[in-house]
């Protein structure tokens, strides 16, 4: 079994279940949108949006809408205790975990389709100037914070606690996700955008990527050994 | 890539979780053919035995030998040969049937091809294209047999497979059991229902607080023998 085989079997399953109940996806974006909605009845005085919060606004709900979504994705596989029949397969298991990660990694991008618009509609603010660099640092920061939150969500899925657990583990080893990702972001929202500091920014999240997705695949096996 | 056998050796296998104990020094020996009745009470570390059986629990010490190999150096390997029916189904109730079989048999490298197959075996060739979740327990049972059995596996491990099913699917269960020994397979069966083991199990391994205490050929009066070495029941 190839790698990568494996891991589209497990992106297509559960593409398929959530095609079927759509269940994840309307959760996770009726949160996104009352996230942004919440900030922006208590932001927006006279019309008046403040001018150094959208990008902060859009990456909180990001983050908030994503941990939804981990935490529903791996309870599916608690359900009927599936994920030891995906550990008991002969194939690779970190191809499960990629299978995972891209999931979740698509559920997010389709959420920050709807999120990215509704910001620059509600905010009033420029996130379409720079498309490439908006995409760019989006993609980036959620495959940072999708890898490691596959990761502590597979690890946690046996654990009673883990609804509790999850944030608390998540949210300190992805703060540097959410800042580089805010503050690139910030860069693309001045009168006239910054993209040097947006490709700094997009830089250390490539960087974040690949540390956390090398340590994930390194890690995957051992932690999800009972 | 698989690797064969036709034995599996546990070798002063003991399994702690935290301060309690699961299982404590035990030793038994599969072979081809046998069909293994796991005994025991609530408690007694089955379920344990079957997961380290299945290479998903790993043992605190003592040594699993899958004929001459290692689940820790041969795990995916190893793990081809394994068929494993738990008490909950490992199967997805958004998903149709033929989806949960086609998904698995994808895992194991099979073609779509196995799932019809497999489908035929369960007798819902005819249900095939409806959701799991509209399932009655015994069909899922039943599915989730096929299920485990798709990759014609070696060690085949049923944990209470008899769980939901009414005496006809009980019968149909147990026949199927009986072939997969007599095309070579090793049986180990967890089950609390000591009537229908008796008369389907070759051999009786009894646990008790993690320790096997009986491990010999079955030879009638299984609740007897249970009764004099577990307690009553």
């Amino acid at each position: 079994m190839t790698f990568a085989r494996v891991a589209l079997l497990v992106l297509r399953k559960d593409v398929a279940i959530e095609v079927k109940s759509r269940e994840i996806l309307y959760t996770t974006l009726f949160f996104a949108a009352s996230c942004v909605l919440v900030f922006a009845f208590a932001l927006i005085r006279e019309g008046r949006p403040p001018e150094e919060g959208p990008s902060g606004i859009l990456w909180i709900a990001i983050a908030f809408s994503g941990t939804l979504a981990l935490g529903r994705t791996f309870e599916r596989e608690r359900y009927g205790d599936t994920l030891r029949a995906l550990l008991l397969a002969p194939a690779p298991r970190p191809a499960i975990y990629v299978g995972k990660l891209l999931g979740i990694v698509l559920l997010l991008l389709v959420a920050e389709l709807m999120l990215v618009p509704a910001v620059a509609l509600l905010f009033q603010a420029p996130l379409f100037a720079r498309p490439l660099l908006l995409a760019g640092l989006l993609g980036a920061g959620t495959v940072g914070f999708a890898a490691v939150g596959t990761l502590f969500a597979a690890m946690l899925v046996r654990s009673r606690t883990r609804d509790v657990m999850l944030p608390i583990l998540l949210y300190p080893i992805t703060v540097p996700v959410i800042i580089a990702g805010a503050r690139g972001t910030s860069a693309l929202l001045l009168p006239s955008p910054d993209e040097a500091t947006a490709l700094m920014w997009l830089a250390l999240l490539v960087c974040f990527d690949v540390v956390f997705v090398t340590l994930s695949l390194w890690t995957f096996e051992p932690v999800m050994s009972e | 890539m698989t690797a064969d056998f036709d034995s599996v050796r546990l070798i002063d296998v003991s399994r702690h979780f935290g301060r309690r104990r699961a299982l404590a020094r035990l030793s038994l020996g599969l072979s081809r053919g046998d069909i293994v009745g796991l005994l025991g009470p609530n408690g007694a570390g089955k379920s344990t035995l079957v997961g380290i059986l299945a290479t998903l629990v790993t043992p605190t010490s003592g040594d699993v030998r899958f004929g001459e190999a290692h689940a820790g150096t041969h795990g995916p390997a190893i793990r081809s040969r394994i068929g494993l029916l738990a008490h909950e189904l490992h199967l997805y109730p958004e998903l149709t049937a033929r989806q949960n079989l086609a998904f698995f048999a994808g895992l194991y490298g099979l073609d779509a091809g196995a799932a019809d197959a497999a489908l035929e075996r369960a007798g819902l060739a005819d249900r095939a294209d409806d959701d799991v979740s509209g399932f009655s327990r015994g069909m899922r049972q039943r599915l989730a047999l096929e299920r485990a059995l798709l990759h014609e596996p070696r060690l085949v491990l049923l944990d209470e497979p008899f769980t939901g099913l009414d005496d006809r699917a009980t019968g149909l269960v147990s026949e199927r059991v009986r072939q997969l020994a007599a095309k070579g397979a090793i049986v180990v069966l967890a089950t609390h229902d000591l009537d229908v083991a008796d008369g389907l199990v070759t051999r009786v391994a009894l646990l008790r607080e993690g320790r096997l205490v009986e491990d010999a050929p079955a030879a009638g009066g299984l609740r007897a023998r249970y009764r004099t070495l577990v307690g009553t029941r």
